[in-house]
């Protein structure tokens, strides 16, 4: 009851859900599927030899193991705070900045270690006002161009924008490459790519804002596969 | 940050063509970017790979700035005899990596 | 850090250093392509065939595009692909990769990730042992991804 009344009539039904993997070409697809060569390798090399070199291994063992489906759970309530994986990452290790390579490459390998899993935020009277606040942010008009993410991503998915198709914005891959920058970047980055298109206000990685708002489309992109360290253009 | 991946097969038959994947980490500054002051930032890249198969040159390949960042390179090579592959990046700003891997040729 | 009244001055007072492209910039790049690969022609005739360039023609982002060459040929010491060549006609500069070959090859075969700049044409060409030249040619079309980080679209 409680999830059918945060559904909106605007939102993807389920059985329409696709991940932006299938809006990319043959070419970029075949990059992330690329676990080789593929862009995103050097950072989950990195990845795994800091989570040596941090200690995480001290109390976490092997990864694979004990990160298996951690991914698929953020953000989430810890310690009395809304925290998203990359700040759960950090809490040993807070000197490692956002958006920092370091930081990326570790949540990139500990995002991988769930990678094929449903994802599975959950939903109770802790999360409850946060996923409200961030399906609020989803559908306010923001920025000089007053535009609401729901507006494409909800409404227009499929559409192209200046030669762009419009995907439905579920972040079933991060950290992801994103081709335009060349580099592994989370979905705060990604988010501020947004923002700037819409001319709207540049929320800081780690703010309430954009971690509430990773919660709603984790929450909207629920069942759906994780693919973290995607690629994306 | 001389980081590299090399993927060859351990083990390949007499004759067989074999696929040999490489990458480097280097981000292949063009040297036709801009800052955010308009001065342009000075070209440092990878310009070249080598590999050598027992000693013997095999490939070699020129790369320049339209080449994307962490160059991949994949080509082949016949499995002639057991032996080292060895490969060897270098670029500007004194950029060198190297890397040998064992294969054996049944 | 900057401020805005800096940042107007600084634009209102520099000369070369902020990046005016040329209004001919098709032409001069044009050139360089064509310039680029007379030097490895030479005069000789480049005849199509042989050579395949296998490059998407609708490029999701021109950062990273996988480009790959393959040249029918028996890659035998009498008869072999000694080199491909691989151009783009409307980078800043026109070279991509070029890659020695030989009969230790196999195949001809070479695949990397390339940047191409702009919708245009890009030209894989081989370079025989018995001194011909062929070659492929792929029209791409270069999209901008959405929603870049400096807001251009």
């Amino acid at each position: 009851m409680l999830l059918a009344a945060l559904a909106s009539a605007g939102e993807v039904p389920l059985a329409e859900r696709r991940s932006g993997y299938e809006f990319m070409s043959r070419e970029t697809r075949a990059m992330q599927d690329d676990e080789v060569t593929g862009p995103t390798v050097f950072a989950l090399l990195d990845g795994e030899a800091l989570w040596g070199k941090l200690g995480c291994a001290g109390c976490h063992g092997d990864a694979a193991a004990s990160m298996r489906g951690v991914a698929t759970r953020y953000p989430a309530f810890v310690q009395g705070k809304l925290v998203n994986l990359e700040q759960q990452v950090r809490h040993r290790a807070t000197a490692l900045a956002y958006e920092s390579r370091e930081l990326l490459a570790l949540t990139a390998y500990v995002a991988r270690q769930s990678r094929g899993m449903p994802i599975d935020v959950q939903v109770d009277e802790k999360t409850r006002p946060f996923l409200e606040a961030g399906k609020a942010f989803f559908h306010r008009r923001q920025g000089q161009l007053n535009l609401a993410c729901t507006q494409c991503h909800d409404d227009n998915w499929g559409k192209k924008l200046a030669g762009s198709t419009i995907p439905q914005a579920h972040p079933t891959g991060y950290p992801i490459y994103r081709l335009e920058w060349q580099a592994v970047g989370s979905l705060a980055r990604r988010f501020r790519n947004c923002l700037t298109g819409m001319r709207a206000e540049l929320y800081t990685p780690g703010s309430q804002e954009l971690v509430e708002l990773e919660l709603y489309l984790m929450w909207r992109a629920r069942g759906m596969k994780l693919e973290a360290p995607a690629v994306r253009p | 940050m001389s980081r590299v991946v090399v993927n060859v097969p351990a083990e390949a038959k007499r004759g067989e063509v074999i696929e040999i994947r490489t990458l480097a980490a280097h981000p292949m500054e063009t040297g036709f970017r801009r800052t955010q002051l308009g001065e342009l930032i000075p070209r440092d890249i990878i310009r070249s790979l080598v590999c050598t198969y027992n000693g013997v040159e095999v490939f070699r390949a020129e790369l320049h700035p339209a080449i994307a960042a962490n160059p991949l390179i994949t080509f082949t090579t016949i499995a002639t005899e057991s032996g080292t592959l060895e490969f060897r990046w270098s670029g500007d700003n004194g950029y060198s990596a190297s890397h040998r891997t064992a294969i054996k040729v049944v | 850090m900057i401020t805005r009244r800096g940042f107007l001055l600084l634009g209102l007072t520099s000369t070369s250093a902020l990046a005016q492209l040329p209004p001919n910039i098709e032409a001069v790049r044009k050139a360089a392509f064509e310039e680029a690969i007379r030097k490895v022609v030479g005069n000789a005739e480049v005849r199509q065939g042989r050579v395949k360039l296998d490059v998407p023609p609708l490029i999701d982002n021109g950062n990273t595009v996988p480009l790959s060459v393959e040249v029918e040929s028996p890659m035998t010491a009498a008869d072999h692909a000694k080199a491909i060549h691989v151009f783009t006609e409307r980078n800043p500069q026109p070279y991509v990769l070029t890659a020695h070959l030989g009969p230790r090859s196999g195949r001809a075969r070479v695949s990397t990730r390339a940047r191409i700049a702009d919708t245009g044409t890009v030209t894989a060409i081989a370079q025989m042992s018995d001194g011909s030249f062929w070659a492929h040619s792929v029209r791409v079309v270069v999209t901008l991804s959405a929603c870049l980080e400096e807001g251009l679209i």
